[in-house]
């Protein structure tokens, strides 16, 4: 868009732009820098000495801080582009979480019954039949 | 809405026709709308990375796993970097806010060498099992492991030549409209970066050394 | 055939004169009559000196009207490609019975039917959708171009350079023989050494981003650039069916782009995402592959229901019935694609409850579309219908496309899908649904929307023997292939021993010769339509006596589509309008802001394809170099802020009035 013409649109385009502050990056970054550290001292220090509760946790504070990003970095609401931000991140989120539980879910079950000697409902069947 | 008003106020009401059109009509930008669906585009991408990672992630085919090989205090630093070049953008935003342009330069400066810290020491890390011998060839756990931190590492090197680009386009045209566009819209990925970051980290690394 | 071991050298790669396929006489002669057909072209356009047109109105235009055209002359040329490959296989297939072993040996069979589906898939389907929406869309919602101009055209020759590799691979190589969706391990580097798969891959990898990038284009156009009054249930149906294309566009295409990357790695860097050993997985593939694979037939039909919808309403001269539902119908259908994609490897093995799940959820979907056929029907009823081509079209879909949705449902049952999963009856339903719901949509906004887009109508008699010959050559091209599925033939084998099944092969063979008839008549009817333009004219922009805004403008539109901006208060905007007596304004036009036209987008793509080409053949150097150079003139490229211009109100005046001429002269 040309810069010298029609100066009126630059006025136009103010009121659309995003106000940052120097306030949310702050808090944003001090919250990140504590919901890093807590799973990395989790991890490294074999606090909890449970693989699934720590993989749970740390996963929890992981998406906790996508959050915390989202939120004072990216300026995240439920107003900008007249909700359509919000919109197509909950949209994303969803597909998100159907590619990875879905091929998670489908894959395990394809690798399960492809694996001799895992297929129990299989070897139980096989079992009672003699 | 205006525009409306303002026809409304031209038109005598007797023409029945004129409330079926409006003189002037300057169209919303929509660059920022369309950099964000872009960057839902690219989620995605790293979605089917971190599915395939969680698919082949642990067959080691009888090579080095994450426990053996992955150094947590380098993840650390990196993760150091990583953000804080996110707050040093923010400080960049504000500047560009304000008009300041030179505080605008100086931060995005700052950012674009913590982002070349980060890629140093990815690299580092790379080179450093390659020479191992837990190569991307080794196994599905590696080729993942590659593909997936290797792909996030390409986006922060391409982040990273925008940013010196844009150093140059801020210097010749200054926070123009169109400039304070590219300098959101380099915020948005750059924030990104850290966002897909935080799964890398947590999925790969930290619950790739847990047992 | 390629002769192992293959020679490389540091300067050609792997690319030899070898590489051209002189012991073929079926690809030697095609390429004659391509060179042959290309000269003559060529000839044309410089007899014309059409040269700068051709470079200055059209390839470097930003214009979407112009890239919506260029799209569909794409697609349709592809047709003629694509629709080659059948009419091989169909002849081939009727032949190869009682040890006639066919005029194609296995090799190149099995590239005829890979290239045949990627072909119509990707290079005929897609552009023919996506210019449609790209040329309909803006117009529909009042505005004058999409939200990103540049990036159109740039989409534009992505597409268009990735059907130019494809097309290379008939001369310069070979294609894949591994079917359209290139599974591995077949398609690994160890099953498939030589170019063909890389072909594949780096022409949808282009033409990938192309599409991609016209999916984002497409939503922020919608979402930002509706004229006033136009909230988004005051949409024209098409409007609504092409923004949820385009989110289908942008939220699968990632997938593909990642899982061919996948693919990629694996066959140029050894890598074991999909491998036998070492820790791949090739079933991880087939997962990717089709959770991307069952949106993109979404996004080839949704948009055709968008057609549909404005065709029955115009020719039913009603409103469309239950626009609401219409709506809720289409976003349905778009969420729900996601949770589909396994009944296309049900027999892979997952098991009874994935399974369960997923044929539940392949049931459940067809619902939304069953909701749509009794909102046209509904439509319809007690109204006053002309059946003009577009509405013969739309008759002739719903019929078709019902028995090939039955048929999916019957697939959609595992047990079921469990004996005809990749057998001819599978066949059958997905060119029941495709050629009857996106194949006859298109005939029928093509001619529903031509005279729009050109200025004059097309021929009635050819299309209409266009017509016949192509909805009765369909039924006996492809209602033997649902007989030989359920008898148990499987699909792309190319020689049999039961002679029993030949004659079903010979009927379909008939019905390909009749859609071979049907599309002649179609060239047919272009040819007259242009040689009969004067008698044909559309000289007040609504032939048809329209409902939406893109008959409000003239035929063709002016370059800035709508001199003022259109105010909307209702659906149907433009039937509104002439309800209550509007009439154009015939003077106090303002400067109009326009985007310039830009070579950028060519070059750009241009320089990928070379990429791409280098890629290939191993040719390391000119890839590095070229890439070097991609992302110089990409840069360069975002230097340039000097893209827009003004037209000036007088020369709006004078274009508004030439229309009033025009308009006055045939009254």
């Amino acid at each position: 868009m040309s810069a010298h013409q029609h100066d009126h649109h630059d006025h136009h385009d103010e009121s659309d732009e995003v106000h940052v502050s120097m306030r949310d990056y702050a808090i944003g970054f001090v919250l990140s820098v504590i919901l890093t550290a807590i799973p990395f001292a989790l991890v490294m220090g074999n606090v909890l000495n449970n693989s699934v509760t720590t993989a749970l946790v740390i996963l929890g504070f992981g998406a906790v801080q996508i959050v915390v990003h989202m939120v004072y970095f990216l300026h995240m609401n439920s107003k900008s582009e007249g909700g359509w931000t919000m919109l197509a991140l909950m949209f994303t989120l969803i597909l998100v979480v159907i590619t990875l539980v879905g091929s998670i879910w489908v894959m395990f079950h394809l690798n399960s019954n492809m694996m001799p000697g895992m297929n129990h409902e299989a070897i139980e069947s096989i079992q009672q039949l003699k | 809405m205006s525009d409306l008003l303002m026809n409304a106020a031209m038109n005598a009401s007797t023409d029945t026709s004129s409330r079926y059109y409006v003189k002037e009509h300057h169209p919303k930008n929509g660059s920022l709308l369309g950099f964000w669906i872009y960057l839902m585009s690219d989620c995605l991408i790293f979605a089917c990375l971190f599915a395939t990672y969680a698919v082949i992630g642990r067959n080691y085919a009888g090579g080095p796993t994450g426990a053996e090989i992955f150094d947590l205090n380098l993840v650390a630093l990196n993760t150091a970097f990583l953000l804080l070049s996110s707050i040093t953008y923010g400080v960049a935003m504000v500047g560009a806010q304000n008009r300041n342009l030179k505080r605008t330069l100086v931060w995005l400066g700052i950012t674009g060498v913590l982002g070349l810290a980060f890629l140093a020491v990815e690299l580092y890390e790379f080179w450093h099992f390659i020479s191992i011998g837990a190569t991307p060839q080794r196994s599905g756990f590696l080729t993942a492991f590659f593909a997936l931190v290797g792909t996030h590492g390409l986006h922060v090197f391409f982040g990273t030549i925008w940013l010196v680009v844009l150093l140059f386009q801020l210097k010749k045209h200054g926070l123009i409209v169109e400039n304070r566009r590219r300098v959101m819209c380099l915020s948005m990925f750059w924030h990104f970066l850290d966002v897909i970051w935080i799964g890398v980290f947590t999925f790969v690394y930290l619950m790739g050394v847990l047992p | 055939m390629t002769q192992y071991p293959i020679e490389t050298s540091p300067i050609f790669g792997r690319l030899t004169l070898n590489a051209i396929p002189y012991h073929d006489p079926i690809i030697m002669g095609t390429f004659v009559m391509v060179v042959l057909g290309g000269l003559g072209v060529l000839a044309l356009v410089h007899k014309h000196r059409l040269w700068s047109t051709l470079w200055n109105d059209w390839f470097t235009s930003i214009d979407h009207k112009k890239i919506g055209i260029m799209y569909m002359v794409l697609g349709l040329i592809m047709l003629l490609r694509g629709f080659a490959d059948a009419i091989m296989m169909r002849a081939h297939q009727a032949l190869a019975f009682n040890g006639n072993e066919g005029f194609l040996p296995p090799h190149h069979y099995d590239q005829i039917f890979t290239a045949h589906g990627v072909i119509m898939i990707f290079f005929v389907a897609m552009p023919l959708v996506t210019g449609l929406m790209n040329y309909l869309v803006p117009l529909q919602i009042g505005a004058r171009d999409v939200a990103f101009p540049f990036l159109n055209n740039f989409s534009f020759w992505m597409t268009t350079f990735g059907a130019v590799l494809i097309m290379a691979s008939l001369f310069i190589g070979e294609f894949a023989t591994t079917g359209w969706l290139a599974y591995p391990p077949l398609s690994g580097v160890l099953s498939s050494p030589y170019v063909g798969v890389d072909y594949y891959i780096w022409a949808l990898q282009i033409a990938g981003v192309g599409t991609l990038l016209s999916g984002v284009n497409l939503v922020v156009t919608i979402v930002k650039m509706r004229a006033p009054g136009m909230s988004l249930m005051k949409m024209p149906v098409f409007t609504w069916t092409a923004l949820c294309t385009n989110v289908l566009i942008v939220a699968a295409f990632p997938v593909l782009t990642a899982v061919l990357g996948m693919l990629t790695m694996d066959r140029y860097l050894g890598t074991n995402f999909f491998t036998n050993d070492l820790g791949g997985n090739s079933m991880m593939y087939v997962n990717l592959i089709w959770i991307w694979g069952h949106p993109e037939v979404y996004i080839l039909i949704l948009p055709l229901f968008g057609v549909f919808s404005e065709v029955v309403s115009t020719f039913s001269r009603k409103r469309l019935f239950g626009y609401s539902s219409m709506v809720y119908a289409t976003v349905v259908i778009t969420i729900l694609s996601y949770l589909v994609w396994l009944h296309h490897f049900f027999t892979m093995g997952s098991g009874a409850s994935v399974n369960s799940f997923f044929g539940i959820t392949t049931m459940i979907i067809s619902i939304p579309t069953g909701a749509k056929i009794f909102n046209w029907l509904f439509t319809m009823y007690k109204g006053k219908i002309s059946f003009e081509l577009p509405m013969m079209w739309t008759i002739a879909f719903m019929i078709t496309f019902v028995i090939g949705g039955m048929t999916g449902v019957l697939l959609a049952v595992p047990p079921a899908d469990f004996v005809l999963h990749n057998s001819l009856f599978l066949i059958a339903h997905f060119h029941n649904v495709i050629i009857g719901g996106v194949l006859f949509g298109l005939f029928a906004a093509i001619n529903f929307w031509f005279p729009k887009a050109v200025g004059f109508k097309l021929d009635e008699f050819w299309g209409k023997v266009s017509f016949w010959f192509w909805v009765i050559g369909f039924y006996f091209a492809f209602m033997p292939l649902y007989v030989l599925g359920l008898m148990g033939v499987t699909r792309r084998v190319s020689q049999f021993e039961d002679p029993t099944l030949q004659i079903w092969f010979q009927i379909a063979a008939l019905g390909a010769a009749m859609i071979a008839v049907g599309i002649a008549a179609m060239i047919m009817q272009f040819y007259v339509s242009f040689r009969d333009r004067e008698k044909l004219r559309d000289t007040t922009g609504d032939p048809w006596d329209g409902r939406t805004l893109e008959w409000a403008t003239s035929s063709p539109p002016a370059d800035y589509n709508f001199a003022f901006t259109p105010v909307v208060h209702d659906t149907d905007a433009w039937a509104d309008m002439k309800k209550n007596g509007y009439k154009r304004p015939l003077s106090g036009f303002v400067d109009i802001h326009m985007p310039k036209n830009t070579a950028a987008g060519f070059i750009i793509s241009a320089i990928s394809a070379v990429i791409g080409f280098a890629l290939i053949w191993h040719i390391w150097w000119l890839a590095a170099g070229a890439s070097a150079g991609l992302v110089v003139a990409v840069i360069a490229h975002t230097f340039n802020y000097k893209r827009d211009f003004y037209i000036k109100a007088d020369e709006v005046a004078r274009a508004e009035a030439a229309r009033t001429q025009l308009e006055q002269a045939h009254v």
